[in-house]
């Protein structure tokens, strides 16, 4: 449909106000709201996650991009009232205990909820605790941390040692990234995956919701 | 003390200090703790640190002020506290140091994203840049360092509002790339020819990189700076990417690795060399070994 294609593509160059109103007429056009949203938006911004993944795109437009996918957002949520904006599973994530740097992990957020996922950000200086308290009472599957810096990166692994004491390990998987993380560091630590840029992590959680 | 920029326009290579972060975390600095913090009750720590890096024959000292604009500092809620938290790292560096080297004033990103991207105004992040280079400025500092920017914009900034505070103080500018197969950009997409002109264009005296990058992605970062700017340009590499060794992490390079290396940006004519995250003072020492053999093979 035509205007499923101009939401996407006014999406792409970050024009919230457009976005909102092309949202509006399509719904007025009686387009199902499901449709608007993975046709439209979630299309929209996983073209803008290609770009950036190819360096074509940076993040300042996937800032852009992301504000305008909200704006759609905010128009749809009403009429999914009943049963919540569908989703392929929940995330929770956070930068870890002593680090207060998000730019990293807000941008993973962003691809996330951009591929259709429901994502809990506990923002920066996540706890173990809250980490894991917060992934049990919200029933998330995943949870995702983040760290910049060399002293905070150990924290990652207080998390996965708690998730493993309370039982939980397997069954609420894990993923890290950051600056200095690897995929060698996730394999020491037992976390079940490793993303090395934001789009990568949104495969991986796919994959690791496809699991289970 | 003679003109940095008389100085570098003679050609004349200088070495900059080293990581003070890890440095502070091995006197006393806890997880989650700002560095800056230490700029409030720990002048003793600060002097010391400046003294290490200056023993080991670095001609710049860097303050601990990387996080010390308002913008930033109100993560910890210590945005009052700017004044203070600035002039006490100049004092206690310039207390070390005397004029024995020069005192480089850090500022590096507010953390915080400018509209429309993001939720700052530009006028308040101009704002909180001026009210931290006023401090650095007035407390004595020789040079301005805005540093490890990503955002041209930010980076812009920050060099205006030095300029605009104190036209005479020489402002250094260094941003961060990441290497792409498209090549070098910032998280921001600033390439290394966009930030040498946009650096110059707001006022920078000095160019170049620091941090995200080992010494040997820097020499190609210089290569490329090298290819757009006729201004004195700036190294300050990270001792590689970090890696665990058991509970610890270490950063890889060795002084002897970098110190080669170092050899080599200055046949390219990089005329400021220091060391970001992983270095130590042992860096240092290396780095002006090659500097004062090179110097010595010149003349």
């Amino acid at each position: 449909m035509q205007i499923l294609q101009e939401i996407s593509e006014v999406l792409q160059s970050g024009n919230g106000e457009k976005v909102a109103a092309l949202t509006k007429q399509a719904i007025e056009k009686e387009i199902l709201p499901k449709d608007v949203l993975d046709k439209g938006l979630i299309a929209g911004m996983n073209i803008v996650g290609e770009k950036y993944r190819s360096h074509d795109l940076f993040l300042p437009e996937v800032l852009l991009a992301a504000k305008a996918m909200y704006a759609g957002m905010d128009i749809l949520k009403p009429l999914f009232l009943k049963d919540g904006i569908p989703t392929l599973g929940r995330v929770v994530m956070g930068t870890v205990q002593g680090d207060i740097h998000d730019i990293g992990k807000n941008l993973v957020s962003i691809m996330l909820r951009g591929a259709g996922f429901d994502v809990i950000d506990l923002g920066k200086d996540v706890s173990p605790k809250k980490f894991v308290e917060t992934a049990r009472k919200e029933k998330a599957r995943v949870i995702g941390m983040s760290a910049l810096l060399t002293t905070t990166m150990v924290v990652m692994k207080r998390v996965i040692d708690l998730l493993r004491k309370e039982g939980l390990q397997g069954k609420i998987k894990t993923i890290i990234g950051g600056a200095p993380v690897s995929a060698e560091f996730a394999e020491q630590i037992g976390a079940d995956a490793y993303g090395y840029d934001s789009m990568n992590s949104v495969d991986c959680i796919k994959r690791l919701m496809e699991k289970e | 003390m003679e003109h940095l920029i008389r100085r570098l326009g003679a050609g004349e290579v200088l070495v900059a200090d080293g990581a003070i972060g890890t440095m502070l975390m091995e006197r006393g600095l806890q997880l989650g703790q700002p560095p800056e913090s230490f700029n409030l009750t720990r002048g003793d720590v600060l002097q010391e640190i400046a003294r290490e890096y200056l023993d080991a024959g670095a001609d710049i000292i860097q303050t601990n002020t990387f996080g010390a604009s308002g913008l930033k500092l109100a993560s910890y809620s210590l945005q009052k506290r700017v004044g203070e938290i600035n002039r006490n790292a100049v004092l206690a560096v310039r207390k070390a140091v005397g004029d024995r080297a020069y005192v480089s004033g850090s500022c590096g990103p507010t953390g915080r994203f400018l509209k429309p991207y993001g939720e700052v105004e530009p006028e308040e992040m101009s704002e909180s840049f001026r009210r931290q280079m006023s401090a650095l400025v007035e407390a004595g500092v020789d040079i301005i360092c805005v540093e490890t920017m990503t955002d041209l914009h930010e980076a812009t900034s920050a060099v205006k509002a030095a300029k605009a505070v104190a036209p005479s103080v020489p402002v250094m500018a260094t941003m961060t790339f990441d290497e792409t197969p498209k090549g070098f950009f910032t998280v921001m997409g600033v390439t290394v020819e966009q930030a040498a002109k946009g650096l110059q264009a707001a006022g920078a005296d000095i160019v170049g990189s620091n941090c995200g990058n080992g010494i040997e992605k820097m020499i190609s970062i210089a290569q490329a700076f090298k290819r757009c700017t006729k201004l004195p340009i700036i190294i300050q590499a990270n001792a590689g990417i970090p890696e665990l060794k058991g509970d610890e992490v270490i950063y890889p390079e060795t002084p002897e690795f970098m110190a080669e290396k170092v050899g080599q940006l200055i046949s390219l004519g990089v005329l400021i060399i220091g060391g970001c995250c992983g270095t130590t003072p042992a860096h240092i020492r290396a780095f002006r070994r090659t500097v004062d053999s090179c110097k010595r093979g010149a003349s």
